[in-house]
């Protein structure tokens, strides 16, 4: 145990040094093309705000449901097959056919070739479930149908979402989806989130739609409130144009009436549609629907034939622009809700990284002393050992880039605490083994060896207890396991070839001496 | 040579009675959970106005409607700590105690810290940190049951169970706040307090293949005496570096290194207090250790 080889020593120091090269990488700036790595500060440390969003889907399977009720009908209708009393109950589309159709529809639902119903070969399962309850169908999305659209409203709404974060321009953002239905936003050194959760509150559905007081217009009416809450007016359900026929939108100063306006350009179809309707309509009240509530609805004096437009409803500078941002970045799918918010400012992560800074020194220098008053000689070797550990340890994690939070610290901090453990187990069975054993070189041996199982042991236990914590724990916890598990490597190999090594050379040249530790 | 043994018996029996304190308190009084785990609102408010205090805050926030609203100072005078309900879960309600605020304090304070935890994922936060309570509680039984007998499992198990349990007891009976570090906590105490156990039993089991003559009852206390320098000095150093923790690593971290510092206490007296009282009472003999070794073999 005592031996070291030309090549092996070499290989420690090189490793050491290398290592906390890469440490000191963090504190001096090095040529970037030849090492840019930098351990990241989490959240907790450099302020910033972490917003976790969820979607509601309820309102897209509605959607869902509410075509596939034409759908179905249209499909069946070239198949000359007359679709009954079809309507939607509780996510479930109810309908009957007289009793001869009954195995065609079954046949249409289960075929693995249906336009109608897509197969999945992959999960072994259609998009809708069909049931026959007797008296009528009962069609419902399946397991997997559900699992499709909810991945598919989550791709487009964090498509969105990034759109809207990039417009407002903060650095670095870290945009990932979290399940199925959720999506994670990380804003770093942002304090003050308020806009961007303005921003991502709002579906921006917008449409365009005529103004009516006829109760029994074909498409439909319904009542809508004004953005002030007060006033109400009734608006038919045909859409003119909606959001998706806008090709730009920003925020202008009407010079002539003196207020900010938003300006739009539409595109072909849009403006096409737009034109036309502006023709028909001359007179009209054009009501502008953003998210269930009329913005304004002026009244249509003109052709316009131009595909551009403006809005006006007394914004403020501050409105318009969100608004037009909204209506340029897109409409998300579905309504964003935000379950979960933690927002630190800066100043306070800058007195957490102090106050942990702080206590890794003060904790280290307590540990420093201790051990040397304890240990002298071999207190001194150990202490050497903790330093390059640490070294060693913050070189790891600036290599993986790992994340830095201030319970991270902490896990560091720990580590100086328990890394000492390993040394004391070795020098006090040293110790023992010297009660019986003259030979100095033996005893030490034999000190190495029968210390082995115990710290193996006792560092998997803890070891065990951190990855537990990596895959349950979130965010700063997170950044607690990483240290604390990376910390068990890096002590494992300070003590096994460092603290060895210096061991070695101390008793190999103080082979007789006695009362040695 | 301390004689840890003549204590056994007085020591289980204190043990057990805090086991079923900490219990009882744990079912009638419960955890102060935090808002990672009840949900709602914390705003961490530093004031830069000596017109800013505990009672103002709190006149102000009662008057918004929040229901239950609590204000505590935090590390200093100027720092406080207001969490409340949000029980209708309102969208903008931090927005809104800006502006209600500012009518009062003018721009005299700053929003260090908010968060803001919806009913939804702090059920979820509560449920992912029981399952990683239980799973490394099985796990570490587990590896415990390879690398040893079932007497030796069994008796670090209870050790830990004892640790877990009677760290939540002083939380609850000093309402001490249960957040998302103090779970890392546990389970760092679970990790720690299993290698204090783990280094006692591996010497307990080689003085047993040493030793045929010696009774269990003596021998663990012949290995405790044997790893007693160890045991202090790990648990010193382990517990400097905790206590550097609490006094010098902000208020962020207060609760976490309390929760560590009672951890390594027990962690150490389990070990040696009811870990190798199990081995004790289970009559674990040479014949134990032996019977593995010849598995060993034949493996």
């Amino acid at each position: 145990m005592l031996y070291f080889s030309k090549l092996r020593i070499l290989f420690i120091t090189l490793f050491s040094v290398l290592f906390i090269l890469i440490a000191s990488s963090n504190l001096f700036k090095f040529d970037d093309n030849f090492f840019d790595k930098k351990i990241n500060l989490g959240l907790d440390l450099q302020g910033g705000s972490y917003l976790l969003l969820e979607i509601d889907n309820e309102p897209v399977i509605e959607q869902k449901l509410q075509n596939l009720t034409t759908t179905i009908r249209n499909y069946f209708k070239e198949k000359n097959i007359k679709i009954n009393n079809i309507k939607i109950e509780n996510q479930n589309i109810f309908f009957n056919v007289i009793e001869n159709d009954k195995q065609s529809v079954l046949d249409v639902f289960q075929d693995e070739n249906s336009d109608l119903n897509p197969y999945y070969p992959r999960f072994k399962s259609h998009q809708l479930e069909i049931e026959d309850t007797g008296l009528n169908f009962k069609v419902n999305f399946s397991r997997q149908g559900l699992i499709k659209l909810k991945t598919s409203s989550q791709d487009q709404a964090i498509e969105i979402v990034r759109r809207r974060v990039d417009e407002v321009g903060t650095n670095e953002p870290n945009i990932l989806k979290r399940g199925n239905n959720r999506i994670l936003v990380e804003l770093p050194g942002l304090d003050d989130p308020m806009r961007i959760k303005s921003l991502l509150g709002k579906t921006a559905n917008l449409t365009f739609r005529f103004v009516t007081n006829d109760e029994n217009d074909r498409f439909g009416v319904e009542k809508l409130k004004f953005e002030n809450g007060l006033e109400e007016a009734t608006v038919s359900k045909r859409i003119i144009i909606s959001g998706e026929n806008l090709l730009d939108a920003q925020p202008k100063m009407d010079t002539q009436a003196n207020q900010t306006i938003v300006s739009f350009t539409l595109d072909r179809v849009g403006a096409k549609r737009f034109g036309k309707a502006t023709s028909t309509g001359i007179g009209k009240q054009l009501a502008i629907v953003l998210d269930g509530k009329i913005i304004s609805a002026p009244v249509v004096r003109d052709t316009i034939a131009s595909g551009s437009g403006q809005i006006s409803g007394g914004f403020t500078f501050q409105t318009a622009t969100d608004l037009a941002l909204l209506l340029r970045s897109g409409a998300l799918p579905a309504p964003l809700e935000i379950i979960e918010e933690r927002t630190v400012g800066p100043d306070l992560g800058q007195d957490s990284i102090n106050a942990g800074m702080i206590a890794l020194a003060i904790g280290f220098m307590l540990v420093i002393i201790f051990m040397f008053v304890k240990y002298k000689i071999f207190g001194l070797i150990t202490n050497v050992t903790l330093i390059v550990n640490l070294f060693i340890l913050l070189g790891v994690l600036t290599l993986f880039e790992a994340t830095l939070t201030l319970p991270g610290i902490a896990g560091i901090i720990l580590t100086v605490g328990m890394a000492v453990d390993a040394n004391v187990l070795i020098f006090e069975r040293i110790k023992e083994e010297l009660k019986d054993e003259t030979n100095n070189i033996l005893a030490f041996d034999g000190g190495y060896t029968k210390s082995r199982t115990a710290i193996l042991d006792a560092n998997i236990t803890t070891l065990l207890a951190a990855i537990i914590l990596f895959f349950m724990g979130s965010g700063p916890v997170k950044g607690f396991a990483v240290t604390l598990g990376v910390g068990i490597f890096t002590t494992l190999f300070s003590v096994y070839f460092i603290a060895r090594l210096f061991t070695s050379i101390y008793v190999s040249r103080n082979k007789n001496k006695e009362k040695l530790i | 040579m301390i004689a840890f043994n003549k204590y056994y018996n007085h020591f289980n029996l204190l043990s057990s009675a805090l086991i079923v304190v900490s219990l009882l308190l744990l079912i009638f009084k419960g955890l102060n959970f935090g808002i990672d785990f009840k949900g709602g609102t914390l705003i961490e408010l530093r004031a830069s106005d000596s017109k800013i205090n505990v009672s103002s805050l709190r006149d102000r926030f009662n008057q918004m409607d929040l229901g239950d609203v609590s204000v505590k100072k935090f590390g200093n005078d100027t720092d406080f700590l207001v969490k409340f309900e949000n029980k209708d879960n309102k969208k903008n309600i931090i927005e809104e105690i800006k502006v209600n605020l500012d009518k009062s304090f003018g721009n005299n304070y700053d929003f260090r810290r908010v968060e803001n935890v919806g009913p939804k994922v702090s059920a979820e936060l509560l449920k992912s940190g029981v399952i990683a309570i239980s799973l490394s509680l099985a796990l570490m039984l587990i590896y415990i049951w390879i690398r040893f007998e079932w007497q030796f499992s069994l008796g670090a198990i209870l050790a830990l169970f004892h640790d877990v349990i009677v760290t939540l007891g002083v939380f609850s009976l000093f309402s001490l706040e249960i957040n998302l570090s103090i779970i890392a906590a546990v389970l760092t105490i679970v990790g720690y307090s299993m290698n204090d156990t783990v280094v006692i039993f591996d010497r307990v089991r080689e003085n047993l293949r040493k030793y045929s003559d010696i009774k269990i009852f003596e021998l663990t206390n012949i290995s405790i005496n044997e790893t007693l320098s160890r045991t202090i000095i790990t648990s010193a150093t382990t517990l400097l570096a905790l206590l550097a923790i609490y006094f010098f690593g902000g208020e962020i971290l207060k609760g976490f290194s309390l929760a560590m510092i009672l951890g390594v206490v027990f962690g150490t007296y389990s070990s040696i207090y009811i870990a190798n009282t199990v081995l004790v009472r289970l009559r674990v003999s040479q014949k134990t250790v032996l019977r593995e070794d010849d598995q060993n073999k034949l493996n």
